[in-house]
């Protein structure tokens, strides 16, 4: 589904993440790890083309991103912020924000926002204003927002970082069982390899801007692909 | 001074002023909005000669367009020096880089992921600025208000160039000045009352539009 070639993306002037080539099949989780400014949030932005490559370039669906239209494009996929970044509006209108941008039917829009609102259990917070939401509500609320678009791709960019760990470990597991009940393709940003190793197929691993392994956990621990990504795990919490 | 002058002086005062609001607005909230979201080079620059705007003393204001709008000057065949039009522009001129300046300011203080995020959400650029203008509605207001201020209580620009001409371009600021000139001083406070009433009456009404969001949440269920 997604394919990237010789990427190579420049910010403030220099590199800030290479990869040569990488891979993401239809409905698989991709989990992507490294140290703080690594390259794993411009990775993110690079496939939602927040960010334009220097050179290489990413293919979505066998068209070149950088020649499918950008609004075209973005209305396929759907980014989750480790901030919820919501609106001064009702959960509910939160929700329903990016079904609005796309000019659905307001019965239509209805449907699919209490749809989501019922599946994750969020129903009791729908008319209340976003800044009255706890973090994990809030996070909640930003991952409905996300998944009512019911999009190709979901960028979900350190989505629990900010939060307390029981509500994470709630959230993580809702969360991966969305995936899995979804078959849906998956692009997930974090810090944590247990995380990681939950919720996805294959674990990327990115250090200093560069994509240096790809594999499932358990590969990835027993047989670190060179000397950074073994010093890398050994600073991870375990 | 009869009842019928001072209501025509009232109502030329709230028009001009409300023109040049209105004018202010259309130039500002896209220039101030272009600015803040931009990234290019002179930005800071340009920033930097609106926030000097912001400060424009409003006599220079009037005497640069009494210049041009004078007969012999490049607009004079335009003839609208001692014009209500004319106090129109230069109130512009004043107001504009105030509305420009605080909706950049406005716009520049929300999260800038927020744009990101808006993107994310498939919005299209138009959308984006919609809902960003919707996010900072409460400083944008704020920016109207700074705007409508900045005007209805300015006297230097509309006297030199709308020349205080009874029943044509009397406004309630040149009124008083030209009461208290002539030793009316209780005629210039009943104005000055008058004046200030107005303001107060319209920035009531536009704190109150700006207000009813906060006391949406204020009534909503606390904080968990």
């Amino acid at each position: 589904m997604i394919e990237i070639r010789k990427l190579l993306i420049q910010r403030n002037g220099r590199d800030a993440l290479q990869i040569d080539s990488l891979d993401i099949k239809h409905g698989e989780t991709l989990a992507v790890v490294g140290p703080n400014g690594a390259g794993k949030s411009t990775l993110l932005l690079a496939l939602a083309r927040l960010l334009k490559p220097s050179d290489g370039g990413v293919i979505f669906n066998g068209s070149q991103l950088a020649r499918l239209d950008d609004l075209e494009y973005r209305r396929k996929i759907s980014f989750v912020f480790q901030d919820p970044l919501l609106l001064d509006m009702t959960v509910e209108q939160n929700i329903a924000l990016g079904l609005k941008f796309r000019k659905m039917p307001k019965e239509e829009i209805q449907a699919r926002v209490w749809s989501w609102i019922k599946h994750l259990e969020i129903e009791s917070l729908a008319k209340r204003r976003a800044s009255q939401l706890s973090g994990g509500e809030a996070q909640r609320v930003s991952l409905a927002r996300a998944f009512v678009l019911e999009p190709e791709l979901l960028l979900l960019d350190e989505p629990f970082a900010a939060l307390d760990p029981p509500t994470r470990a709630k959230l993580l597991e809702d969360l991966s069982a969305l995936l899995a009940q979804d078959n849906r393709t998956a692009v997930f940003v974090t810090h944590n390899l247990n995380e990681a190793a939950k919720l996805s197929h294959r674990i990327a691993v990115i250090v200093n801007g560069m994509l240096r392994q790809v594999g499932t956990a358990k590969q990835i621990k027993s047989h670190p692909a060179d000397e950074t990504v073994k010093a890398f795990l050994q600073e991870l919490p375990q | 001074m009869f009842d019928s002058e001072i209501a025509q002086i009232t109502l030329l005062s709230l028009q001009v002023s409300a023109i040049a609001t209105l004018i202010s607005l259309l130039i500002g909230l896209p220039f101030g909005t272009w600015l803040a979201l931009g990234d290019f080079r002179g930005r800071a620059f340009i920033l930097s000669i609106i926030n000097t705007g912001m400060a424009l003393p409003p006599v220079v204001v009037g005497l640069v367009i009494a210049i041009m709008l004078w007969r012999s000057g490049p607009l004079g065949s335009l003839r609208l020096i001692y014009t209500p039009i004319a106090i129109i522009i230069a109130q512009t001129i004043i107001a504009a880089p105030v509305v420009t300046g605080l909706t950049a300011a406005a716009l520049e203080a929300l999260d800038p992921r927020l744009r990101q995020q808006l993107l994310g959400l498939g919005a299209s650029r138009g959308q984006m600025v919609w809902y960003l203008w919707r996010e900072a509605r409460l400083p944008l207001l704020a920016a109207l208000m700074a705007g409508f201020g900045s005007v209805i209580s300015e006297v230097g620009a509309s006297m030199m160039v709308g020349g205080n001409i009874r029943g044509q371009t009397r406004v309630l600021t040149t009124a008083i000045v030209l009461e208290t000139s002539k030793g009316e001083f209780g005629t210039a406070l009943a104005l000055s009352t008058l004046l200030l009433v107005l303001t107060y009456l319209i920035n009531l009404a536009l704190t109150w539009i700006q207000q009813r969001g906060r006391k949406a949440d204020w009534q909503s269920a606390p904080r968990k």
